[in-house]
């Protein structure tokens, strides 16, 4: 019998924060041809890549993190800020290899909305945060980077918290697997 | 199968199970009831009828009601879990098979045993919120769910029973608060968890709460045997209980119609109606020597008067909907005279909410009520004493002479009143008393009831304990505690921790352990005699570390910190001061250029998140034109650093293609390198005055290079230390700690770091010290202090005064306050630093810290650097 | 609980925000030109008006951007107001 909720500590996931100006779409055509797929203006959304290897999440109107695949490497982070730098030419645009700086946390399975449901404020409903979307937010007392993906009725959701809070968060979450009877 | 006792109906009850009886225990008395009684009901089965003695006067009370209004029968409860709780409500409270019941005189007695139940909380959004499960909640369900398939429709109800399509029964709504958020409790949603903490979020509320009966207030109006009378229908009907064997109704409106059916279904006697429509009144009560009821005192409407003997007086004074959860959150009420009750008015200003049914004011069966609130005593003269068993509110033995007693003090205003009567304030918080109140209120001052109205309702509505309000937020999980990623070497190790806001930082690495090992002062003798003679090493993960980059970053950064750092060359490092507006320290710490439009600022560790803040909002609000980006890298980083005279030959070892010499690695700057065949970065920075490096790793990989560095030190006696030892190290040279040595009153000037300020550029704090209080004279500086005695330890805070003060003049003169104070194993003897007014010009003067106890600690001002004070020990060559 | 509508985020709960208190507060271009008088008003004074007013908040533990909206004090009904 498949358990109605999986919790797993992900490996190494190579993240970039990218920040750049919104409103200059020449610039934002050259980032999203080095990243393969624009990156999103629509507030808490994520594009993804059309072979699914890198994820460009919404973290605020000028900022956002590009995800790479768990396990991809080290050398991973440093050649996609290469990539953006070449693409940004003279514009002004930032970035920081930020790999360490969040580890995952992947919530699967039937009950993974009711047991975030213990822990997150925001409307969890797939309406509101369906696959594709994603939220800078709290669950119990930790900042997350919430990410919904896979669809129902086993959505999966994975959250990104700073390596100090990573173990508060995934003893919260356990403890509150009791809860969902 | 239980032989029925003589209140138990042989037949009826329809929320009783006869198949399932349940045995309980009543001041020691061994009862019976069945499942689905309430606590109450069983008792009332079971012949009791005095359950309490009132709080003040100490008069015996019985049962009054059958739900959240109930003033009087609150009860200590022995759960079988081993946890026994005070005031429980016994009308609301479910029979379990072993409680252990006892009545109480007052509050009881609060448990002092940890209650080992589990408590939760779970976050819901839905479209409409539904409150209450009648007829006219249902009613609304469904025309919410025609109006809007898709929306989400939730029905809460505090029965147990409650249930169906969207219904949530055994959950009451404990407060409605702004913009549609919703807390309600959830009893038992689980056999593991004892209660659930809801927090929704609701587009719309519909209250259909309904309406709760109220009394009438008369001379011994408190007596057991005494109810409202719907309750005594409630009690027939649902729990198949007798309440009584002769009752007197005493009533105002229609509503008791339907209990005269119930009483005769029962076989209980109507010894007499008296229906103040008819102008006759209820004037008084005797009781038997326990204090029950055995008779009413009835005035007819001709003059007649009649004593009638009767065992249940039921009193119904009208129906008051139940609108607490309207005014939570400034909804308003007004007074409809048609019912003489209060009911909804304009809704909040932020939650869409509507009334519905009884909540509303549509009370089905009232007929035509007279509004009597109170029969005045039958004197022709009456004094106070007149009044005094007039009870408005019973559980707080408030009477209407309380209220008297309010307005002739000159309180006119309910919210006064309900303060200096008490009424309102307790268990049922005004469900029963408070309409009475604010009628007779009204009479007394010559007002109309609408414009007295009731004092505001606040959350909760019904009692809720802490621990459900914590939920699973307690214990270890109270706040998060932050761990490095070397923290399982430090636990392996049996390192004594202490919390750095949430983080666990190591305080001191006792040999031996934590249980067996050596005391911290010994400890911390040792691990600072090791890095000051050999090498030492400390985590320092928790830092603040904020990557700057863009053009303007020089510039930005010139702005936000006291001196310069536009010049600084890349590869170089800096020590900062940063102030706020105010011109009072904010933070400090060391920045590094890596390029020409980027920098890594490194903060205090309490204060990583709100540099970071501080940083974002002059950007956002203030320079939106500097192009300068901020981004949080305190985790991306693991910090060992290595610190003491060998610490160069650790690091060679550790760091083989780097070039560490003096010469080629200079004190204040950084290099690249491969750090035990990690990439990252070493940064000549030292806070303890000794020759140190600061080794950066990918936050993974900090704890095989923690190891990698003990081995390699292990041939020059490596010695791990922590924050303890760290702050006796740095204070040996006078650098002051951010919110040890500062408290956000003390600028940069204070410190004696005049030469930090620029004379040159516009920063943050600027103006401000230029103010006459940031230039006064007195104004307190950073020293050292000497203790005379050597051993002497001053107490960290401890006051300073004169030498030859006058100790017991109010107040005495004070001169300063110790900021830190240790022993110290370089200097041999105990020392500390401290804010003393004028302090620098006052070296080799002496203060006194006055002590409980005879005698204070003298010591002498000196100088805040006391060791090494021309740094030659910095580059590591031999002192 | 108060919701408040980040401009890009949506309205999220209050304890996802930092407040800012009056909006509308520039830091003057030239203090050294301000009395200590003046200088203490930009520092210290503020409003505290019952009613409709217009102040600041952060969406601290969401996108960290500033942004204005205006509040009534007393009933705490909110309209929202404008990036800065």
């Amino acid at each position: 019998m498949t358990a109605a909720v999986r919790i797993r500590r992900m490996g190494p996931l190579p993240q970039v924060t990218m920040r750049a100006a919104p409103a200059d779409r020449a610039l934002r055509g050259r980032l999203g041809a080095a990243l393969t797929v624009a990156p999103p203006t629509t507030p808490n959304t994520v594009a993804e890549a059309a072979d699914g290897r890198l994820h460009v999440l919404w973290l605020g109107p000028d900022e956002w993190l590009i995800v790479r695949p768990e396990g991809a490497g080290p050398d991973v982070a440093p050649a996609q800020e290469a990539a953006i730098h070449d693409a940004a030419a003279d514009a002004f645009v930032t970035s920081v290899d930020v790999s360490a700086n969040r580890v995952g946390l992947e919530i699967t399975g039937r009950a993974a909305r009711p047991l975030l449901a213990f822990g997150c404020a925001l409307d969890l409903d797939p309406r509101h945060l369906g696959p594709g979307c994603c939220a800078q937010t709290m669950v119990a007392r930790a900042g997350v980077i919430l990410w919904a993906l896979g669809a129902e009725p086993t959505p999966s959701f994975r959250l990104l918290v700073r390596p100090s809070f990573a173990t508060y968060l995934e003893t919260w979450l356990r403890d509150a697997e009791v809860g969902l009877g | 199968m239980t032989a029925t006792t003589q209140t138990r109906l042989p037949v009826g009850g329809d929320r009783i199970d006869r198949s399932q009886p349940l045995a309980f225990a009543f001041d020691g008395a061994a009862l019976t009831g069945f499942t689905g009684d309430t606590i109450a009901s069983a008792l009332l089965a079971n012949g009791v009828s005095i359950v309490a003695r009132s709080i003040y006067h100490d008069r015996p009370r019985g049962i009054m009601a059958a739900g959240p209004e109930e003033p009087n029968a609150l009860v200590q409860v022995d759960w079988p879990s081993g946890v026994s709780e005070p005031m429980v409500n016994a009308t609301t409270t479910p029979l379990e098979d072993g409680l252990h019941v006892r009545s109480l005189t007052g509050m009881g007695r609060l448990e002092t045993a940890e209650d080992g139940s589990r408590f939760d909380a779970v976050y819901a959004h839905v479209e409409v919120l539904i409150i209450g499960a009648g007829r006219s909640g249902r009613a609304a369900a469904a025309e919410a769910r025609a109006a809007d398939p898709a929306a989400r429709v939730l029905v809460l109800d505090g029965d147990p029973t409650a249930s169906g399509d969207g219904i949530q029964g055994d959950t009451t709504v404990i407060g409605v608060y702004d913009h549609g958020y919703v807390v309600a409790v959830q009893r038992r949603p689980d056999p593991r968890t004892e209660g659930r903490l809801w927090r929704i979020r609701a587009g719309q509320i519909v209250l259909a709460t309904g309406a709760t009966e109220r009394g009438i207030a008369f001379a011994d109006d408190d007596r057991p045997g005494i109810m409202l009378a719907s309750a005594a229908t409630t009690y027939i009907r649902r729990y198949g209980v007798r309440p009584g064997n002769r009752a007197v109704i005493f009533t105002t409106n229609d509503s008791t119609s339907d209990v005269e059916a119930a009483l005769a279904e029962a076989g209980v006697v109507i010894a007499a109606v008296v229906d103040a429509r008819q102008d006759a009144r209820v004037v008084g009560t005797r009781g038997d020597a326990q204090g029950r009821l055995n008779a009413v005192d009835i005035a007819r409407g001709d003059g007649r008067h009649e004593t009638v003997d009767a065992d249940l007086l039921l009193v119904s004074g009208g129906w008051n909907p139940n609108v607490a959860l309207w005014t939570h959150t400034k909804g308003t009420l007004r007074f409809d005279e048609r019912i003489a009750a209060f009911v909804p008015d304009a809704p909040p200003p932020t939650t869409p909410m509507t009334a519905v049914g009884a909540a509303a004011g549509e009370i089905d069966g009232l007929g035509t009520i007279t509004p009597l609130v109170v029969v005045p005593p039958q004197v022709d003269a009456p004094t106070e004493d007149d009044w005094a068993t007039h009870y408005v509110d019973l559980g707080r033995d408030a009477t209407v002479a309380s209220l008297r007693a309010a307005l002739g003090a000159g309180l006119e205003s309910i919210e006064h009143v309900k303060r200096y009567t008490t009424i309102g304030t307790g268990i049922e918080q005004g469900k029963t008393g408070g309409v009475l109140a604010s009628s007779i209120t009204a009479a007394l001052l010559g007002q109309d009831v609408g414009a007295v109205g009731v004092p505001t309702f606040r959350p909760p509505l019904v009692p809720v304990s802490f621990a459900q309000v914590a939920g699973r937020d307690r214990g270890a999980l109270s706040d998060p505690i932050r761990v490095t990623a070397i923290q399982p070497w430090h636990v392996a190790v049996g390192a004594v921790f202490e919390d750095v806001g949430q983080w666990k930082r190591p305080r001191y690495f006792p040999r031996g352990g934590d249980t067996t090992g050596e005391s911290m002062d010994d400890a911390v003798l040792r691990e600072c005699a090791a890095a000051r003679t050999s090498v030492g090493v400390m985590d320092a993960s928790t830092l603040g570390k904020i990557d700057i980059q863009g053009p303007d970053a020089g510039r930005f950064l010139d702005r936000v910190y006291t001196n310069t750092f536009s010049t600084l060359k890349v590869g170089a490092c800096r020590y900062g001061l940063m102030c706020k507006p105010h011109g009072m320290v904010f933070d400090d710490g060391v920045t590094s250029r890596l390029a020409d439009d980027r920098f890594h600022m490194m903060t205090t560790t309490g204060n990583a998140a709100a540099v970071l803040d501080h940083l974002e909002e002059w950007l956002q609000t203030e320079w939106p034109d500097l192009r300068v980006r901020c981004t949080s890298v305190t985790e991306q980083w693991s910090t060992v650093a290595v610190v003491g005279p060998r610490a160069r030959d650790v690091v060679a070892a550790v760091c083989p293609d780097l070039a560490v010499a003096n010469d080629a690695f200079p004190f204040m700057t950084w290099r690249d390198a491969l750090i035990a065949d990690v990439p990252g970065r070493a940064f000549r920075i030292s806070f303890s005055g000794e020759l140190a490096f600061e080794l950066n790793v990918p936050t993974p990989h900090g704890k095989a290079v923690w190891e990698a560095v003990l081995a390699a030190g292990a041939p020059f006696g490596i010695t791990p230390y922590g924050t303890e030892s760290m702050h006796v190290l740095r204070a040996e040279k006078g650098y002051p700690i951010i919110g040890q040595e500062t408290d956000g009153t003390v600028t940069p000037q204070d410190l004696g770091m005049d030469g930090l300020v620029s004379k040159k550029k516009a920063f943050i704090g600027q103006r401000s010290h230029r103010r006459p209080d940031a230039i006064r004279p007195d104004r307190k500086h950073l020293v050292g202090l000497l203790p005379i005695h050597p051993e002497a330890l001053l107490p960290e805070g401890a006051q300073l005064v004169a030498p030859d003060a006058d100790l017991s003049s109010r107040p005495v003169p004070m001169l300063g306050h110790v900021t830190s104070s240790y022993r110290s194993a370089a200097l041999g003897r105990t020392f500390a630093l401290a804010l003393v007014k004028g302090g620098r010009e006052r070296l080799g003067e002496r203060v006194l810290a006055p002590l409980a106890g005879p005698h204070g600690i003298e010591a002498v001002i000196t100088s805040s650097v006391l060791f090494d004070p021309e740094n030659r020990r910095r580059d590591g060559e031999p002192a | 609980m108060l919701l408040i509508p980040c401009p890009h985020c949506g309205p999220r709960n209050e304890t996802e925000f930092t407040y800012g208190g009056q909006a509308g507060i520039a830091y003057p271009a030239a203090p050294d030109a301000l009395t200590d008088a003046e200088w203490v008003e930009y520092l210290f004074l503020r409003h505290n008006p019952k009613g409709r007013w217009r102040e600041r908040w952060v969406h601290a533990a969401g996108c960290r951007r500033w942004f204005d909206l205006e509040r009534d004090t007393l009933t705490n009904e909110i309209h929202p107001g404008t990036a800065p």
